[in-house]
């Protein structure tokens, strides 16, 4: 067993993990941050996206004890203290880029970092950057409208009902 | 998964060192290995991570000119950083997806050799030389078929340096579900000659089309290709696609290359 | 102008705000304590007799709390189908066992042999891999046409062969339809195969079963799409816990697809080893176990043909399928290939004389059963390829062929055995035109071209049947269930409503649009309304979400509900008012008395309610709650057309979608941005079938496509922005919403016209090959332009 520390939304966190847990258990079942999911066992599906250091990765496909001492940020810190919904969050909402709401927090972390690198994506970026997570519901339209929207940019173009 | 330890070491003195364990095995960024672990089908008792040592990270060039990049830096790095070789920046800019790109790197794309992986065409292509902790091993010699390399037990690549030729262009053909390549080539044209190699298609892995290679040595250009084609053969066959239709990527790849190239 | 409240509005989601901050509470996030966890260990082979499992070195291992195999299972029952088709001969169709854990023999890849409950996952799994299993191989059976062979191996060795059932539909016309056929001017043939799909929700299933040893209780929650179909049929029919002893709670839901509706062994035996155990039982899927264990959908493999008469005017058609039911009966994987699919086989069309058969063959295969649109879309595939082909064939538009033959007055008894209350397909075909920009195709084609590439456009119609259905109806028809919804509507004092609906929500987005409905008829803020769903505990016996019934049918049992409701408040506003009940009215969240400036708010009515200090005792009750069961007298019938523009690359065979523009008549609409957002769902699962998805076997009954490495999942760069409207609006005659429902067309809808668009790509490229499987795979492509 190690002991890690790291901090976690901005708030220290520690816990006991085996070399195998993966960041995405510790997350859960340590700290019980069930934000964060799992949904698939090949590292493709992209539900367990967090933020590194500020670089987003798949949790599910990352060690907790390489997370020692990192700086990790999750869906459950991307909204205010106070519950406000921050610029991309409120765009998913106002656009209805979630259903079932399982993809969701990594959609969200995705978006961030794309965001965060390239601040005026295009429509073909925003579709290259979420190769990584997979959304079954929403068929992407109002989820890569949403980051369009989030960005700032104008999306009347892009059909609505 | 199987249990293990786990050891971070901050040299590659350490991290060979830490491989001399029993079944130790090392793990860079993992987007390969940690898959393979909770399938089981790998049991190391001891993982060395190479994610912490600072002098297998990064890209530079060397007083030949070659661009060196560090064993444990990751695709990103290198999409963001290898601006001397746009062609190669391009080739991992398109790996798997940008969180993969984050953790992934080179030298455990390059380690592992995997029949469908971008890496080892960029890396045969270019004629680049795979530096270990104990030797220095030249593309040609390394790549030995399907998930086979040359490093030794316990052997790391700690660097990859790459000549840079005059112009170069990675082509890739998506397999749909895994989004690695279904067929990929890479064409890179020196000074002495062109070399072309090609990923996803063989069952020997990473290939050197020569006869294309040595067509358009004479005459870079997408029609030299005009009338080359590759035996289906000793092409892998699966759901995505016969052998023949990987042979006839092979082709249109190589043009696409050629042409976006010169 | 668009409403910004109550029915007709975009209201956003309210359970938008928990998923987007990571606040939902879905099954895997519930962990009771004390819990264990369960690792199924499943079959590598397909087929094969189960000689012996010895658990013998497994069972002292570290961690191990028991390990069970299909030898505890001998007294329990069996997983139940709930769907009973009778065939051609009047004979009900063969019917297997289907067994908790593996016992005798294994048939498909990923049944559970044996199950190990552990402190930890690990150590369950650890103790699996030391299970010893002696297990004698026998040849499997994939292919259906060689499965119903004279001599093939027996997935079922108990049943007198590999045929479910040989279904005739309607057995009585089918003298008259080949004799339509031998009379016709033009037969139109072709042979086609609807690929196998996997539903892959983007949450894999959980099952997590608690027992209370002092009261006898039972709890499961699970991923499910209706809860109390869970405990009826675990209940009733394999455990035997009665419903009052056992409750079911499916929490937020990360999508269904069909795949959720189902009762899974997994979820009887968490229920069940927590009794054993004496404390909870975890199972949380992987995804690559939720490729071998969750039902399929689709895999038919069929011979369809059509008659036109000299005018090219529909004459008959006739249709030839075999359906794959896998190993063993899924939950509704019966009804699927035969009572959501024989019936819907007119299509938009006026044909007069139909007949379908369908065989329903098992196979070493994971069991299959409905998926988006279940039936629905194998038959809008086949009939909208066909007509495509026959208007190839005769060298007419498609669109007009379509037009020629479109159904023109309802109600129109189909000779499928349904009435289609109302449509109108040539406003959906006339917006759909509009949508499209045919007329700037050329111009787009010409462009492609120049960059080398090919362009087609291809169109489809559909109908669907949806919002089922009438109970005594589908009793006739073979079902074991009544397929009502229902409804409690508890007012609290203070105003407020709690809405207890045994419809489920799993991405559909209930808790906003049916708070719209019931807020509408009160007049009401929406945010007074809440919506409760998905736990046995606290709503009333409902059959839950699928076949897009949730507001046809659920919405329906609410607003009746609503009126029980609205009726008593009136009865107590007109006392409060010392007016006659016939002059008061609700209004705003008021009761006025007709032609007077009278009025008392609805609070008011409430509070009288519960505390009843003036108020009619001697004739009503205090309080205020109502509970109502809807049963629909007709399924509801969406249709629409769809057009699809791709473009095609000669060389690499590689087709993406450029244009898609769809045209749904739904009925009316309570939240339009709802129902958009399930239109987009559903086509990128439709176009997700016709260019990606396939789930593939080898001969060997091995599962190729096993995981997303091989299993291509739609990403949004495969995918297109859609061009959605569904103002065309015949509502539904027989609900009091007149909504016809919406979660299914888009992958009914869509496949035919990607189909047809890489067609005619192929064939403005110079090559007519009549006919493409999907998936439209690059390599496929390319092999037929150069076969
Ligand atoms: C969703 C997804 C998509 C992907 N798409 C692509 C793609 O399109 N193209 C592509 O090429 N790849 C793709 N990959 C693979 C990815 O590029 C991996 O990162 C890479 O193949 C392995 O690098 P790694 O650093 O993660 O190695 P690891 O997973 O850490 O290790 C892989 C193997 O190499 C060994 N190893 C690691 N580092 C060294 C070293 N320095 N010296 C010696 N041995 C070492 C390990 O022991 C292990 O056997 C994808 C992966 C995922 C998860
Ligand atoms: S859980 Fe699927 S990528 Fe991490
Ligand atoms: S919203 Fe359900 S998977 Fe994306």
């Amino acid at each position: 067993m190690t002991q890690l520390k790291m901090t976690v939304n901005g708030k220290a966190a520690s816990g006991e993990v085996e070399g195998r847990t993966l960041l995405v258990q510790f997350l859960r079942e340590n700290l019980g941050m069930t934000g964060t999911h799992v949904g698939c066992d090949t590292s493709q599906c992209g539900a367990c996206v967090v933020h590194v250091n500020g670089e987003a990765v798949k949790s599910c496909t990352m060690l907790a004890v390489e997370a020692n001492g990192a700086e990790v940020a999750t869906i459950e810190g991307q909204a205010a203290p106070d519950g406000t919904l921050n610029t991309i969050q409120q765009a998913f909402q106002d656009h209805h880029g979630l259903q079932c709401g399982f993809c969701t927090p990594g959609m969200v972390m995705s978006a961030a970092a794309l965001l965060k690198d390239n601040p005026k994506p295009t429509v073909d970026d925003v579709r290259h950057y979420l190769d990584g997570n997979i959304c079954r519901c929403t068929g992407y339209h109002n989820i890569v409208k949403a980051i369009m929207a989030a960005s700032g940019q104008d999306v009347s173009a892009i059909a609505a009902e | 998964m199987y249990n293990f330890d786990v050891e971070m070491p901050t040299s590659i003195a350490d991290a060979v060192k830490a491989l001399g364990r029993e079944e130790a095995q090392p793990m860079s960024g993992g987007q390969t290995l940690i898959p393979t672990l909770k399938a089981r089908l790998a049991a190391p008792s001891v993982l060395v991570s190479l994610h912490s040592i600072p002098e297998m990270k990064g890209v530079c060039k060397n007083d030949a000119g070659d661009i060196c990049i560090g064993g444990a830096t990751t695709h990103a790095t290198v999409a963001a950083e290898a601006v001397d070789y746009p062609a190669l920046a391009s080739l991992a800019a398109r790996i798997g997806d940008p969180a993969v790109r984050n953790r992934g790197t080179i030298g455990g794309s390059v380690a592992n050799n995997d029949p469908s992986a971008c890496y080892p065409a960029g890396v045969l292509g270019s004629g680049a030389t795979i530096v270990t902790n104990n030797r220095e091993i030249a593309a040609d010699d390394y790549f030995l078929g399907m998930f086979e390399t040359a490093l030794e037990e316990g052997e790391i690549v700690t660097e990859v340096k790459f000549p840079i030729p005059e112009v170069a262009h990675y082509e890739k053909h998506l397999q749909p579900a895994s989004r690695f390549p279904l067929v990929a080539v890479f064409v890179a044209k020196f000074a002495d000659g062109v070399r072309v190699a090609i990923t996803g298609a063989s069952e020997n892995g990473v290939f050197r089309w020569t006869e294309a290679e040595n067509a358009l040595s004479g005459n870079f250009s997408a029609s030299a290709l005009d009338g080359l084609s590759l035996s289906g053969d000793k092409m892998i066959s699966d759901l995505h696609g016969s052998g023949k239709y990987r042979a006839h990527l092979c082709g249109v790849m190589a043009k696409r290359a050629v042409a976006a190239a010169s | 102008m668009p409403k910004d409240h109550g029915i007709g509005a975009s209201s956003k989601r309210r359970e938008d705000v928990r998923f987007l901050t990571g606040e939902g509470n879905y099954t895997d996030d519930i962990n009771v304590n004390g819990q264990a966890y369960v690792y199924f260990l499943r079959s590598d082979i397909a087929h094969g007799t189960l000689n012996s499992v010895d658990t013998s070195a497994a069972d002292g291992m570290e961690g191990v709390v028991k390990i069970f195999t299909g030898a505890d299972f001998e007294a329990v029952g069996s997983v139940p189908c709930g769907w009973q088709v009778t065939d051609k001969h009047g004979e009900v169709m063969q019917e297997p066992r289907h067994p908790v854990l593996a016992h005798g023999k294994v048939r498909h890849v990923g049944e559970p042999i044996a199950a190990v409950v552990a402190e930890t996952l690990e150590q369950a799994r650890d103790a699996a891999e030391a299970i010893v299993l002696d297990i004698t191989h026998l040849p499997a059976v994939v292919d259906m046409k060689e499965a119903v062979k004279e001599g093939a191996p027996k997935v079922h060795d108990d049943l007198t062969s590999n045929l479910c059932y040989d279904w005739g539909f309607v057995e009585e016309n089918k003298a008259a339809v080949d004799a339509a056929f031998e009379e016709a001017h033009h037969v139109t043939t072709l042979e086609l195969v609807n690929n196998r799909l996997v539903a892959n929700p983007m949450e894999p299933r959980v099952a997590v079963g608690d027992f209370a040893r002092g009261t006898g209780d039972h709890t499961l929650y699970t991923t499910s799409q209706n809860p109390h179909v869970i405990r009826l049929l675990m209940g009733a029919f394999v455990l035997g816990i009665p419903e009052h002893k056992l409750r079911v709670v499916a929490p937020d839901v990360g999508g269904g697809f069909g795949t959720k509706i189902f009762h899974y062994q997994e979820e009887a035996f968490v229920t069940y080893a927590a009794k054993v155990c004496n404390r909870a039982v975890k199972w949380t899927s992987s995804r690559s176990e939720a490729f071998m264990s969750d039902a399929h959908g689709r895999d038919h493999v069929t011979k369809i043909q059509l008659a036109l008469d000299k005018d090219n005017n529909f004459t008959a058609l006739r249709t030839d399928t075999y359906a794959n039911m896998g190993a063993y009966l899924s939950t509704f994987a019966p009804s699927v290939p035969t009572w959501l699919h024989g019936t819907l086989m007119a299509g938009n069309y006026k044909t007069p004389l139909i007949y379908v058969n369908v065989k329903a063959v098992f196979t070493n295969t994971v069991p299959v059963d409905a998926y988006r649109g279940a039936g629905r879309p194998e038959a809008t595939y086949q009939l909208e390829r066909l007509v495509d082909k026959a208007a190839h064939e005769l060298k007419v538009d498609p669109i007009k062929l379509r037009r020629q033959n479109f159904i023109m007055e309802f109600p129109y008894a189909t000779p499928v055995a349904v009435e289609y209350d109302t449509g109108d397909y040539v406003a959906t075909m006339d917006k759909l035109e509009e949508m499209a920009d045919i007329a700037g195709f050329k111009k787009r084609r010409e462009d492609s071209e120049a960059k080398g590439k090919l362009r087609g456009f291809g169109v489809n119609c559909y109908i669907e049947a949806c919002g089922i259905a009438p109970s005594n109806l589908v009793g006739q028809l073979g079902a074991r269930a009544g397929l009502f919804e229902s409804c409690t509507v508890r007012v609290n004092a203070t105003g407020g409503l709690v809405v207890m609906t045994g419809s489920h929500s799993h991405g559909q987005g209930h808790e906003t649009s049916f708070a719209q409905v019931v807020a509408d008829m009160i007049g009401i803020p929406e945010d007074m309304v809440e919506i409760v769903h998905g736990d046995t505990a606290n709503t009333p016996m409902g059959m839950g979400t699928y076949g897009s019934r949730s507001l046809a049918v659920g919405g329906s049992a609410m607003v009746k509900a609503t009126e029980k409701i609205i009726a008593k408040a009136t009865k107590i506003a007109s006392h409060l008012l010392e007016a006659s009940e016939g002059d008061v009215e609700l209004k705003d969240g008021a009761f006025t008395v007709a032609g007077t400036d009278k009025s008392v708010a609805w609070g008011d009515v409430t509070l009288a309610a519960y505390v009843p200090h003036n108020y009619p005792l001697e004739e009503i009750e205090p309080g205020l709650e109502e509970t109502a069961f809807y049963d629909p007298s007709n399924f509801t019938y969406p249709s629409g057309a769809y057009a699809c523009e791709v473009e095609l690359d000669p060389e690499t065979g590689q087709v993406t979608v450029e244009r898609f523009s769809a045209a749904d008549d739904f009925g009316n609409i309570v939240n339009p941005m709802i129902v958009t957002g399930q239109v987009h769902g559903g086509l990128a699962q439709g176009i997700g079938q016709a260019l990606l998805e396939n789930c593939a076997y080898d001969s060997d009954g091995q599962l190729l496509s096993a995981s997303y490495m091989d299993y291509a999942m739609p990403r949004a760069s495969d995918l297109p922005f859609y061009d959605v409207d569904h103002s065309c609006q015949t509502p539904c005659t027989h609900n009091p919403l007149g909504v016809k429902g919406c979660g299914e067309a888009g992958a009914i809808g869509s496949p035919p016209a990607v189909v047809n668009a890489v067609l005619d790509a192929m064939r403005s490229g110079g090559k007519d090959v009549g006919h493409i499987d999907m998936p439209v795979s690059p390599h496929r492509v390319w092999e037929a332009m150069n076969s």
